[in-house]
């Protein structure tokens, strides 16, 4: 995150150096993009944080290490969809779900999903891709999780 | 009763404070570098490199871009809006978001500590194939259907 803060304040440094205006017309774009999407940002992190609330993590290495594979991966995928796990929620997580022995497939069936599918963040994607193209989006991000994890599975002789 | 709403309140504020933090902490920052990217490149450039006559390296470009990506689908929207309006194929615009999704650097670099390299090289080579084919046949589709994505 440093890195971040410290490539935007140079970049922002140097545009100064190089034209004034245009550097007061990019603050200008930022801000304008930012308040058009505030409100949404600030809605869904109170939608995600009650989420979090209801299903705790302890609920969910429950479900995941239940000893069948593929119950494992069904709730995998169905918790993966729903919740938006911030990295430094979903790592320990995960590394607690190791610990417990679960299979490496339901581990990528759940981080894949977890990437790729996004049920509470839909209000934010279909403002940009509109409602179709974002249901369609999903979709194939919930056939590359069952794919990822149907390949993990072969490769670790979990299955078969 | 009322205690027990009272420390469902106070866990769920805790969560809404942490998250917003994070989100302050990143957000600001990705808006201003998508504000000077607006204001500073060019229409060509991007035509060039990510538009519909950029050959392969157009998706070599949108899957390195989106390994930097910090923040998820907060970041990786609005960036995919300025590619998309600066003349971007449509097709690398969803290899970037799908991409973004799977090969971040800090997560992917956690994950194959954690699970393993074989791990990781598994979940890449099935998952990025599949993001470049799908992101294809989809922008194909909508390109024909005159799709554009909307600023938010």
């Amino acid at each position: 995150m440093k890195y971040l803060h410290i490539f935007t304040l140079l970049a922002v440094i140097i545009s100064f150096l190089f034209n004034r205006k245009k550097t007061f017309l990019a603050l200008k774009v930022a801000v304008k993009k930012m308040k058009a999407v505030f409100l949404t940002f600030m809605g869904m992190l109170l939608i995600i944080s009650v989420v979090l609330y209801i299903v705790p993590d302890t609920t969910i290495i429950k479900y995941l290490g239940n000893g069948n594979i593929w119950m494992g991966n069904f709730f995998a995928i169905v918790f993966g969809s729903i919740t938006l796990l911030p990295g430094f929620i979903a790592f320990p997580l995960t590394s607690i779900l190791l610990f417990k022995g679960v299979p490496y497939m339901v581990l990528s069936a759940f981080t894949t999903s977890l990437m790729m599918v996004g049920i509470l963040t839909f209000p934010l994607e279909k403002k940009y891709l509109g409602v179709r193209v974002a249901v369609v989006r999903n979709v194939i991000g919930l056939i590359i999780t069952i794919s990822v994890a149907l390949v993990t599975g072969v490769f670790y002789g979990e299955f078969l | 009763m009322i205690q027990y709403i009272m420390s469902a309140g106070s866990d769920i504020l805790k969560n809404f404070i942490f998250f917003s933090k994070t989100m302050i902490l990143i957000i600001p920052f990705v808006f201003v570098l998508i504000g000077l990217f607006e204001v500073w490149v060019k229409r060509e450039t991007i035509e060039k490199h990510l538009g519909n006559e950029s050959d392969l390296m157009g998706y070599f470009w949108a899957i390195l871009l989106s390994m930097t990506t910090v923040g998820g689908v907060f970041v990786a929207f609005p960036i995919a809006y300025s590619l998309f309006k600066k003349g971007a194929a449509l097709s690398v615009v969803f290899t970037y978001i799908g991409a973004s999704a799977v090969c971040r650097i800090p997560m992917t670099v956690f994950e194959a500590s954690l699970f393993g390299l074989k791990f990781t090289i598994i979940r890449l080579s099935v998952s990025l194939p599949l993001v470049i084919i799908s992101s294809i046949l989809l922008g194909r589709y909508l390109k024909s259907k005159k799709y554009e994505i909307n600023e938010a």
